[in-house]
């Protein structure tokens, strides 16, 4: 029998259309069908200086738009060769409001990964921490999700008085609620046997496969762009890189992608502390202080083609831009979404499953169709 | 082992007719091939000792308008266990927009290739599934074209605002 799961079905987490060929319960072929939400990105990147192409860089993974936005204007820097003259206080605070917001998508990954098979109170709880962190970022640019905070050699605005103060709060606060949720849902008996050995994704079908990000992790390779690359301030500060280690089936299934979401949560908490010490004692509020005194006026970079990537939470988003250094326009400027590459891996892992199971392998590879379909 | 030393290895392998250029100014650095015949040469990336190139990222096509009437696939390759960057272009006549697949040398280039097609009319020779994949099925030209004209209506519905 063919028929068809999405466009507008909850469970797959957006306009995705995946056509299903199955005999009786087992799923003999999937064909995902995308492009519901494309909006050509990268035509509307040729035609608009870098510096406004970053709102709808934010619009590609709404769910993390910080972390988008970090790699787009990291890119545009390192073209215009500024990126060492970036103030730290800057920096420490990019990396702050990335990681807040690498908590909040994976909370949106993990909350609707347990609606989908059956655990409605975790998606609630998370949603409720959720809710909080989009808070203090709708504090810092007045956005709740699209932010347009971090600028090409700045930011958009130093952090509001008292920021630093509440976000340690949170990070307390946070801290034994993830201990909760591990408990509720991440090693919770239903859970684990809906997820346990489902969806085993290899690790040299995943490398062939460009997968990257948690799924990657997952499949037990300690790969992270924030440490292979060691971009902005990472280098400074210190985290682990959890992997799978198939602890309750087999090393890639899809147990082991959330429980690496899990973990990156408290990583992440981790960095957050290290960053709101350093900007409240070495690099201290300052009333002379301007996030947007490098902002330049004119963005000239010199001719050429630039590869730059960065890790966002679903996995290595790059940047490919060629600009001919007279304008302040790319001459093309394509995105390499981490959810379109992985979303592609679909059909191979989920041939000879159950229909209940092909769910629980879309909803584990943790899609945000707005970047599939860019 | 860097860009230069990858170059004269591709060149040493290959031959000059094979492995045309290298630009250090562009970020990774870049190694022009032609467009003929090139499996061969991306098999050896992958699969050489020394180099290892295991991850495609990303493969971009380009227009580059019917003035300078070429266009370009760029291939950005990575070597996990190396660390090792590198960017392959191609450039090829403009009215025979053809290059051979590298899908089954990395599976991921399968929807890589599939998206180009569909924005640029790229075609790629021996792909196994070359379909429109962001663009409705019966859209008409391929919008990242310096010429392309958008049609005027799509089923009745005005195209351009």
């Amino acid at each position: 029998m063919v028929f068809n799961i999405g466009p507008q079905h909850p469970s797959t987490h957006g306009v995705l259309r995946l056509e299903v060929v199955t005999d009786g319960e087992i799923v003999k072929e999937v064909i995902p069908h995308i492009g519901y939400l494309h909006r050509c990105f990268e035509k509307h990147a040729e035609s608009m200086p870098f510096n406004q192409t970053i709102p709808y860089v934010d619009r590609m993974d709404y769910m993390s738009a910080m972390n988008s936005e970090h790699a787009y204007a990291m890119g545009v820097e390192r073209m215009l060769g500024i990126t060492d003259q970036i103030p730290k206080r800057v920096e420490y605070i990019r990396v702050l409001v990335a990681e807040l917001n690498r908590i909040a998508s994976h909370f949106v990954a993990i909350g609707t990964y347990g609606l989908d098979i059956g655990a409605f109170t975790p998606f609630l709880w998370l949603m409720r921490d959720r809710e909080h962190i989009l808070r203090l970022l709708e504090w810092t640019c007045g956005a709740r999700m699209l932010y347009n905070y971090i600028w090409i050699g700045g930011l958009y605005y130093d952090l509001p008085l008292q920021f630093e103060e509440r976000c340690a709060e949170f990070s307390a606060y946070l801290k034994p609620k993830l201990e909760h949720l591990e408990t509720l849902l991440i090693t919770n008996k239903i859970f684990i046997e809906r997820t346990a050995k489902v969806g085993v994704l290899p690790l040299d079908l995943a490398v062939n496969y460009g997968v990257t990000g948690p799924m990657l992790r997952g499949s037990g390779l300690k790969y992270d762009l924030r440490r292979v690359d060691g971009y902005s301030v990472y280098p400074e500060l210190d985290f682990d890189i959890p992997i799978g280690t198939g602890a309750m089936g087999t090393v890639g299934d899809c147990w082991d992608r959330t429980y690496v979401r899990m973990q990156e949560c408290h990583e992440s908490l981790k960095i957050i502390d290290q960053c709101l010490t350093k900007l409240t004692h070495e690099l201290k509020r300052d009333k002379d202080f301007n996030p947007r005194a490098l902002v330049p006026k004119k963005i000239r970079p010199k001719a050429g083609d630039y590869y730059v990537r960065a890790e966002n939470p679903k996995g290595e988003l790059g940047f490919f831009f060629r600009t001919d250094g007279r304008s302040d326009i790319p001459v093309r400027c394509k995105a390499r979404g981490c959810s379109f590459v992985n979303l592609s891996v679909l059909p191979e892992i989920s041939k000879g499953v159950m229909i209940s199971d092909l769910i629980a392998i879309v909803g584990s590879l943790d899609l945000v169709l707005g970047e599939v379909d860019r | 082992m860097n860009a230069d030393l990858i170059f004269d290895l591709l060149k040493a392998s290959f031959g000059q007719k094979k492995v045309l250029q290298i630009d250090l100014n562009d970020q990774p650095q870049s190694i022009e091939i032609t467009a003929q015949e090139n499996r061969a040469l991306f098999t050896f990336l992958r699969d050489d000792d020394r180099l290892y190139f295991d991850m495609l990222s990303s493969i971009t096509g380009i227009d580059n308008g019917p003035e300078v009437n070429t266009m370009e696939v760029i291939y950005n390759l990575y070597s996990i266990p190396f660390d090792l960057h590198l960017m392959v272009k191609i450039k090829f006549d403009r009215e025979t927009p053809l290059v051979p697949t590298v899908s089954d040398i990395w599976k991921t280039a399968n929807w890589h290739e599939r998206e180009i097609f569909d924005l640029l009319g790229i075609r790629f020779e021996g792909h196994p599934d070359l379909r429109r994949i962001l663009l409705p099925s019966d859209w008409e030209g391929h919008p990242l074209r310096k010429d392309d004209i958008l049609q005027e209506r799509y089923h009745g519905i005005k195209v351009d605002y």
